[in-house]
């Protein structure tokens, strides 16, 4: 880099990953529930982004691959200082999040004699289990709309329970299925829905309720 | 080693929708395929990566690059998983605009979304079969599947936090096992 940072360069892109540090313990489940508090941050509190641009993080963060809090934080740490906020953002909301699984996989690692410590860790993996198991019907709530999807869906089990292919190979089938199931109901004058339900918003943002699953 | 890390975990960044817990079993596919862990060590590291805050997908990563290679390991791992989504949304950001909006992707999403939710229900099943102590019949087994059932339901009826199941879920296993 020949050109310095400008003195208030630097203090944006520190405040980028100061907030984007604050935003990240709160992620558990790294699902929808952490965009009003980002919204509440980045919108309200500092007006690095309007709320149309908070609109698009939402809609786009949804739709791409990788965790909603990354997805926002390189979208926002991009827009307000391209590459270096970027890489600010993205540092400010993984790096907790890192420390904390580090911190837990060292610690455990270290207790494999200690019976209280294995104890606790089969009880947490039952609940884990179980909240995998949560995510997974949250998420059925809107993406199984009608009868189509349900097909997708126990068309997906079946390949993996009892074919045994490979999980990444139902990634592109999902996406071709669905490509041929809207274009074969248009042909045949059926309709097509792509949301369950509209849910109308009145200035803020509307959010799922569920802690996570619900969108993609 | 490290780059192998990187390269796995860099491809499942790119296919890696649904909150991350789709990809359970497609890195477990990947972890078994190279050795790095066995089914029970990397059961594990996902309940790890789901009692802490953040994208399972992503704390798994931690996890299983810490536990093949240490520190170093859990970074190489770490940013293989989080490149591709930053790569993706430098993309659409820079380039297409409203491509969330296109019909195709709508139509895409129609489809995965259901296949989605099929990872998922899938996760969930390989790890409590996997689990050793549910594994084979014993008054063991029916209390961690009762466990199961309780924190199933606390969430789903009851609208309890995943943290306090948690809590709760490892206050028994102290209870139970010592």
């Amino acid at each position: 880099m020949h050109r310095p940072l400008h003195q208030t360069g630097l203090k944006l892109l520190w405040q980028l990953f100061w907030s984007f540090i604050k935003i990240s313990p709160m992620s558990f489940g790294g699902g929808y529930a952490m965009l009003p508090v980002i919204e509440r941050e980045v919108m309200t509190y500092r007006g690095w982004v309007t709320s149309e641009e908070m609109s698009e993080v939402i809609s786009i963060s949804g739709a791409t691959p990788g965790g909603i809090g990354v997805n926002a934080a390189s979208f926002i740490g991009y827009k307000v200082m391209g590459w270096r906020g970027l890489v600010a953002a993205v540092a400010g909301i993984m790096l907790p999040t890192f420390i904390i699984v580090l911190g837990l996989g060292i610690f455990f690692s270290n207790m494999r004699d200690n019976p209280k410590v294995m104890g606790a860790l089969q009880g947490i993996q039952m609940a884990v289990i179980a909240l995998i198991a949560y995510a997974g019907v949250s998420m059925a709530r809107s993406a199984i709309m009608d009868k189509m999807t349900a097909v997708v869906l126990l068309a997906g089990l079946t390949l993996l329970l009892f074919a045994g292919i490979h999980p990444i190979l139902l990634i592109p089938l999902g996406i071709v299925m669905g490509i041929v199931i809207v274009k074969l109901k248009e042909r045949f004058g059926l309709a097509v829905r792509f949301k369950k339900r509209n849910i109308n918003s009145e200035g803020e943002h509307d959010y799922p309720n569920f802690y996570f699953g619900e969108g993609i | 080693m490290l780059w192998e890390l990187f390269w796995s975990f860099f491809k499942i960044g790119f296919i890696s929708f649904g909150g991350g817990y789709a990809m359970i079993p497609v890195i477990e596919q990947e972890v078994l395929a190279h050795q790095w862990m066995t089914e029970a060590q990397y059961a594990e590291g996902v309940a790890l990566a789901g009692m802490s805050p953040g994208p399972i997908a992503t704390n798994s990563a931690v996890y299983v690059g810490y536990y093949t290679a240490g520190i170093t390991g859990s970074v190489f791992a770490t940013l293989g998983i989080i490149l591709p989504s930053v790569i993706v949304i430098v993309l659409i950001s820079a380039f297409f605009y409203k491509l969330h909006e296109h019909k195709q992707v709508k139509s895409a999403f129609y489809g995965l979304r259901p296949i989605i939710v099929a990872l998922i229900l899938f996760a969930a099943f390989r790890l409590a079969i996997t689990n050793p102590v549910l594994r084979e019949f014993s008054w063991d087994m029916m209390i961690m599947g009762l466990m199961i059932l309780a924190s199933f339901v606390g969430m789903l009826r009851y609208h309890m936090h995943p943290l306090t199941i948690i809590l709760l879920s490892g206050l028994v296993g102290i209870a139970i096992y010592s």
